[in-house]
């Protein structure tokens, strides 16, 4: 570790902590329907959707329709995306003219789009066309971001109202979360980024001239266009040379620009934040990752005052602290020591590991945004998590299987960490005799179901796909590492899609039938399964009387329940996921230094 | 139901609107009235000819020239329509072999060169495009691109100089030299 990296890593969390009150009581002010300051330009255009979607903010909804109301939008914007990809070859806004997606690919991309998780079995400059990233893609970057809002403020209903049978009303959470919050920090930050080299343009991709021609092996093909394949079995080549490179542009500062604030994490381009037009400094990149975490920190402050305690919301994003920190340091820490068999021919490790990093970024960047992406359920990179230490790479994995609840997406990382604090009230309240209560609401047995299934079914998802992929020709084909590597290549992508994280082991190639559709399942699963659940407990949870704290109840802000449920967290991951990363990254960490 | 699908779809249609078209547009707008060099890609434009982009690497492996970082995209090194990392793991023996023969490449261009290569000149970006190299491994080959073009180190070593980056506000990003630009400015004083 390097000075200057930890001044780096420490101007970040200081700069990150000072937006989280300010933020985070604007949110509330937001939710709660008071007026805001921004109401005078934005209050007519909300009124003006209520009146198209014939809805009104008194209009209140059972969790049931809630929900409903949740799967349906779900729905219909994943046909829309699917349809949008399809055809986006007779479609306008195609410069390139790239033809319609494959239905395995259109499936995976759409699914992927839709559950915040922005997976990406495609490179973005060579597939999509300006319409699909702009319509397509970006819109869901919003609306799938503001969804998860939604569900966290139904949630935080659950625990203010008392004996209540609604929990807010869908559409006036979705449209308030898009028009007052997502939509204007992405106006300023997209013209931010714009002013630091990201490109905004709607011509098309631009030729220049190689200063030095350079002489490459193309593969041969035939007069048909097949492959020539040689004696030995592999595709013959032959010399050509290249006299220009393709630039390529589009709309990409508005896309990126929600990609961060959204916890989506969706590249315009294929190298995502790592491709200079997508994150051209070091500034630009201290942006985009203080907005990976902005909204996901401010709402632990949102929570803590429409809960009317801010002390609750402090002690949940101290426990997302003390989570983060340890996983950043162990990562930054493997990068910096540098690759031992490049020591071995006499590289100086000093320098860390920089394969797969951008020089303008270095290491301690590097590991930082590894750690956020995965911390939040962003999954965009600005260096190729493939290409890290094992320990350096292991810390993104356990960051995103541990559900994507240390600060986590937007709304359902804290609503994912509440189901993580129910737990702990309960093992406490089991410990000790007493029915254990949380903000004044009893836990009982139907919310302990629901928690269940919210912990477990990403975790199955996540098992069950890398040992259907680590078993099947089709699964293993995918891997581009030997040994270890391989399986936690495998164990990476399911982790990703499991949790809605998005970022991958980027070798694995997955732009196959078998991994598009098994990965997309994964998808829908770990975002609709933990959503649906915890709706039924905001609806549960809002029907209850309120209980006065007495003598025996646990103060659920104090420094032993955040380290107990710090603890929990830890746990319930360790279980369930140490003997999968004993066979990758921890058998290969032990191989490289042996 | 029918009022809860009727609002599924019309919210279809306006935030299609809202966040797909007009968001993009008034960006757009702003983009090319304000920053218009960045928002077309930040073209280094030389007697009216385009002739790359201050952001985007180009490869290079003539000894007259300070080399980049290795690129792993598809086709041809630093393809900038099809960007990508090697996603070679530490423990893959391939990306040792990447490394041998890119230090190879180096000592052959520069028999005198030290043994001892920065990590980022044998080593892929990324994106496969990295437009930068530190400031060690541009004294790396300093002697060698003196030498090739004839011209004394201190001239080279002082465009190195001139062509160095600082970390933003002197805290922000790493001390980096654009490769492209420096080429240009070597050629630019080659014609002098």
């Amino acid at each position: 570790m390097t000075t200057n990296g930890l001044t780096q890593i420490g101007l970040f969390i200081v700069v990150l902590l000072a937006f989280v009150k300010p933020l985070g009581s604007y949110m509330a002010t937001v939710y709660e329907g008071k007026s805001s300051g921004l109401n005078l330009i934005l209050g007519p255009i909300e009124r003006l959707i209520y009146r198209m979607l014939g809805t009104r903010p008194e209009d209140e909804m059972s969790w049931k329709a809630y929900a409903g109301a949740a799967i349906l939008f779900k729905f219909c914007f994943v046909l829309l995306l699917y349809l949008i990809l399809r055809f986006q070859g007779i479609l306008p806004l195609n410069p390139q003219g790239f033809p319609g997606v494959s239905p395995d690919l259109a499936f995976n991309a759409a699914v992927s789009f839709i559950t915040n998780t922005n997976w990406q079995s495609y490179g973005g400059e060579s597939t999509m066309s300006y319409l699909t990233q702009m319509t397509g893609l970006a819109v869901q970057n919003f609306v799938s971001a503001a969804e998860g809002m939604a569900v966290l403020v139904a949630l935080i209903r659950g625990f203010t109202r008392r004996t209540a049978k609604t929990i807010g009303n869908f559409w006036v959470d979705l449209t308030r979360s898009v028009l007052y919050i997502l939509l204007p920090l992405s106006l300023v930050m997209a013209v931010f980024l714009v002013s630091q080299g990201v490109v905004q343009s709607f011509s098309p991709y631009k030729n220049v001239p190689l200063l030095q021609t350079i002489g490459y092996e193309r593969p041969r093909v035939d007069a048909d266009g097949k492959p020539v394949i040689g004696a030995d079995g592999k595709q013959l080549t032959e010399p050509a040379k290249a006299f220009e490179q393709t630039l390529p542009l589009g709309p990409a500062a508005s896309q990126i620009a929600i990609k961060q604030l959204g916890t989506n994490g969706g590249g315009f381009f294929n190298a995502n934040s790592a491709h200079p037009f997508e994150n051209p400094t070091p500034l630009s990149d201290l942006l985009e990752m203080l907005a990976i975490l902005l909204i996901p920190a401010a709402l632990c402050y949102t929570f803590g005052k429409m809960v009317g305690d801010t002390r609750q919301g402090w002690a949940l994003l101290v426990v997302m602290g003390i989570l983060f920190v340890p996983f950043l340091t162990v990562c930054y820490t493997a990068e910096q020591a540098g690759n031992p068999l490049f020591t071995a021919i006499g590289v100086d490790p000093a320098a860390g590991n920089m394969e797969g990093k951008e020089v303008r970024f270095g290491i301690a960047n590097s590991a930082l945004w590894a750690a956020a992406t995965t911390a939040a359920s962003n999954g965009s990179v600005n260096a190729m998590h493939d290409s890290f230490s094992p320990l350096g790479g292991m810390m993104p994995m356990v960051l995103i299987q541990l559900g994507e609840v240390v600060f986590g997406g937007v709304g359902s990382g804290l609503y994912g960490m509440l189901a993580f604090a129910m737990v702990a009230v309960f093992i406490s309240g089991l410990m000790v005799g007493r029915t254990p209560e949380y903000l004044g609401k009893k836990i009982e047995a139907f919310e302990m179901k629901m928690v269940a299934l919210v912990i477990l079914i990403p975790a199955v998802c996540v098992l069950l796909g890398t040992a259907v992929a680590s078993v099947t020709a089709s699964g293993v084909a995918g891997v581009s590492n030997p040994g270890p590597h391989g399986f936690s290549q495998m164990l990476y992508a399911f982790s990703s899609a499991g949790n809605n994280n998005g970022s991958a082991f980027g070798g694995l190639s997955t732009n196959t039938p078998f991994y598009n559709t098994s990965l997309g399942i994964a998808m829908l699963f770990g975002r609709c399964w933990v959503m649906v659940p915890i709706i039924a407990i905001a609806g549960s949870l809002a029907a209850k009387k309120y209980v006065n704290p007495s003598a025996g109840t646990l103060p659920t802000h104090a420094p032993l329940f955040v380290f107990f449920l710090a603890g929990i967290i830890i746990i319930v991951g360790a279980l369930t996921f140490l003997p999968s990363l004993a066979l990758g990254p921890i058998a290969e960490h032990l191989m490289l230094y042996k | 139901m029918t009022k809860i699908i009727r609002a599924a779809l019309v919210s279809l249609i306006a935030f299609t609107i809202l966040t797909g078209i007009i968001y993009p547009l008034a960006v757009t707008g702003i983009a090319q009235l304000i920053f218009p060099d960045q928002a077309n890609g930040s073209i280094i434009v030389k007697d009216g000819k385009r002739v790359g982009s201050t952001l985007i690497g180009q490869p290079f492996d003539d000894s007259k020239y300070f080399w980049g970082r290795l690129s792993a995209t598809a086709s041809f090194p630093y393809n900038a329509a099809a960007s990508s990392g090697s996603n070679l793991a530490e423990s893959n023996p391939v990306l040792v072999d990447n490394a041998k023969s890119r230090i190879d490449a180096l000592m052959g261009a520069d028999p005198q060169a030290p043994a001892s290569v920065p990590v980022d000149l044998i080593t892929a970006s990324g994106s496969g495009l990295d437009p930068h190299i530190s400031p060690a491994a541009a004294e790396y080959q300093v002697k060698r691109v003196a030498a090739t073009r004839g011209f004394e180190e201190s001239v080279v070593r002082a465009l190195v100089a001139a062509n160095i980056e600082y970390r933003q506000f002197g805290i922000l990003g790493e001390p980096r030299v654009n490769v492209l630009t420096l080429n240009l400015a070597l050629d630019e004083l080659g014609q002098k």
